[in-house]
């Protein structure tokens, strides 16, 4: 119980991530959460504006009640399972992170010094979560998925597609983390 | 009821990605400095296991719940949307530390300013619509 409540490891994660996956396919349906955007878009009326979203969302359904248990189970991990452990970060993480001006790397799920209000309420600070957002939404359905609908389903399933987009996630992530963070964050 | 099932499965999949902290901007940090083994064990032992249990649905021809045989949707082809698309994704993935499931359980979590994030990534999703066919696929 007391391994319980701290953060589970990599060899358990990854095999219930698995497991998500297996039982969306047992019900007949995929794995990938960035369809719920382009759902979003067409309950909101998109469709008078592409026929992109000309679709029947209704059939859609499932997915965005997956995203609110997702939302529910986010609340119940923290609330009831959870022992505030710290994030083990390795300790080259916590120097560079440092280095950037970030204060208590890993004390909590996400730093204060982007996501806190007082930041976020700043012409800067919003400015990199909307241009963060916009660069996911974008992105990923250009490229026809995420993490979930690329990394884990499409490569379980052996797509070349998918091992691209992956590729292409990397290209991005490590020219926005080694090239563009320490430009945003400078001390 | 039918929806119950899927409300389910989320709850067990916005717990996981919290008790794993892949919803954490650091642990996306960290992977993209090739610090820690931590996310790509997760990514790893999950592909691993999606290619060998899929295998076996395929080859043990198990069917879904509703009794129709379990194909995999095939994804879109085309080298510059997903080469280009892939990078532009991962450009916000790094900077927003969150994909588009994590930035959903980290509201659950209390984090509200991601609702931000959230609003943005619904507007690039409907640019991208916009746009779709003036750009290379």
């Amino acid at each position: 119980m007391e391994n319980f409540m701290k953060p589970w490891p990599w060899y358990v994660s990854g095999p219930l991530i698995t497991l998500v996956m297996l039982i969306l396919i047992y019900f007949g349906k995929t794995f990938g959460m960035s369809s719920n955007l382009k759902t979003l878009c067409s309950i909101g009326g998109a469709g008078k504006y592409s026929d992109f979203f000309k679709f029947d969302w209704k059939t859609h359904r499932w997915n965005l009640v997956v995203v609110l248990g997702a939302i529910i189970g986010g609340f119940l991990a923290v609330q009831f399972l959870s022992d505030s452990s710290p994030i083990n970060l390795s300790t080259h993480t916590i120097e560079d992170l440092e280095t950037l001006g970030f204060q208590d790397p890993g004390k909590a799920l996400l730093p204060s010094e982007i996501f806190s209000w007082d930041v976020v309420l700043s012409f800067k600070g919003i400015a990199i979560l909307i241009i963060a957002g916009f660069l996911v939404g974008f992105g990923t359905r250009y490229a026809g998925g995420c993490t979930s609908g690329h990394a884990i389903y499409g490569l379980s399933n052996l797509q070349k597609p998918s091992l691209i987009a992956v590729v292409g996630f990397f290209i991005g992530g490590l020219i926005m983390t080694h090239f563009v963070l320490p430009l945003i964050f400078t001390t | 009821m039918k929806f119950l099932k899927y409300l389910l499965v989320g709850i067990l999949f916005g717990i996981v990605l919290v008790k794993s902290e892949a919803v954490s901007w650091y642990r996306i940090f960290e992977m993209f400095k090739f610090q820690s083994f931590h996310m790509y064990g997760i990514i790893g032992s999950s592909v691993s296991l999606g290619i060998l249990f899929i295998w076996l649905i395929k080859k043990l021809g198990i069917r879904s719940i509703k009794g129709e045989k379990i194909e995999t949707v095939p994804k879109e082809k085309g080298l510059t949307r997903n080469l280009l698309g892939g990078a532009i994704f991962g450009l916000g993935w790094a900077l927003a530390g969150t994909c588009p499931g994590p930035m959903f359980v980290l509201v659950g979590t209390g984090f509200f300013s991601m609702l931000i994030v959230i609003a943005a990534a619904i507007l690039g999703t409907f640019v991208y619509g916009v746009l779709k066919d003036k750009l290379p696929h």
